[in-house]
């Protein structure tokens, strides 16, 4: 699939894509992206996923019996350091 | 000597509203909850070497920290492991902490560097951070040629992302979890994890093709089980 502008096919634009953005280049305004619809809906989907992990935080919650297990060696830390010269 | 059972807070207020409180509003707020679990008043005891008040902190802060590990290296041994050291070294350092930026976003970097740390160690036994950060090659997204795909038109499933997440190449997770899910800039990251601003900026987007073919290509519920 070639695209016109700046000679750069999909596939060659997207290999491009990471050192592009490592570089700092709005990759919106790129000729590229302004005159194809395939990348353009790439990296608005990009975006959309971006967007959508802002908003997931999951909260997990830790084994009950963790507590025990700092608990033990903060006692045991408590006691080295009391002991230590 | 013995640490009681944690307590779970009284309130979900965060620790540092109350620590930079004035002191027209933690009189308002003593007015209304016991003085003893004030948050503010709770950490200024552990920092005095109270160990119940230890332990209402951790209760407080666990699933915090605990999330936050288990998000960043994906193995619920290791997060177990990374949550206890990072409670130690919260405990060791209590009294440096001085109120100048939040406890959670103390805690939180402090958590943060335990778990870098985890993986420079881990690193130097296996293979660098940076061959960490770039996985093989069948690890590596794809290139996206055909039609969009409709999934992704609509609403992200979250529990699809959340899996999605999870099964990212370390590198890759790393990253994804710390920009766009932490809220870290490039160039915290960068600092962190001892790479260019560029790097961190590429290993996004790496990142997120890779979660865009797997929200492409879920995978089939009966594989899961």
């Amino acid at each position: 699939m070639r695209q016109s502008v700046n000679n750069l096919s999909c596939q060659e634009f997207q290999a491009r894509l990471p050192e592009l953005i490592g570089t700092g280049e709005r990759i919106a305004d790129h000729p590229h992206v302004q005159s194809c619809e395939l990348c353009s809906a790439l990296l608005a989907d990009l975006d959309a996923i971006a967007q959508a992990a802002r908003q997931l935080f999951p909260v997990e919650e830790p084994p009950d019996d963790l507590w025990k297990e700092i608990e033990s060696a903060i006692v045991r830390e408590e006691a080295a350091s009391r002991s230590a010269p | 000597m013995s640490y009681s059972t944690p307590v779970p807070p009284l309130r979900n207020a965060p620790v540092e509203a109350m620590a930079g409180a004035t002191a027209t509003a933690a009189e308002s707020v003593a007015a209304i909850a016991p003085s003893g679990n004030d948050p503010a008043a709770i950490l200024a005891r552990a920092q005095g070497g109270d160990h119940q008040a230890f332990a209402q902190l951790y209760s407080m802060h666990k699933k915090h920290v605990y999330s936050l590990c288990l998000h960043m290296i994906g193995n619920v041994a290791e997060a177990e492991d990374l949550t206890q050291e990072a409670f130690l070294q919260f405990h060791r350092k209590i009294g440096t902490f001085r109120g100048e930026s939040a406890l959670s976003t103390w805690l939180h970097r402090l958590t943060v560097n335990v778990v870098l740390m985890h993986l420079r160690k881990k690193g130097l036994q296996t293979n660098s951070l940076d061959e960490m950060m770039e996985p093989d090659s069948d690890q590596r997204p794809g290139r996206s040629f055909g039609a969009r795909d409709p999934v992704l038109s609509g609403a992200i499933d979250r529990l699809t992302l959340q899996r999605a997440i999870s099964d990212l190449p370390p590198g890759y997770r790393l990253i994804f979890v710390l920009h766009d899910m932490d809220g870290f800039e490039h160039n915290e990251i960068a600092t962190m994890l001892d790479c260019s601003i560029g790097n961190s900026k590429s290993q996004l987007h790496k990142a997120r093709l890779k979660l865009r073919e797997s929200l492409r290509n879920p995978p089939r519920q009966e594989a899961l089980k």
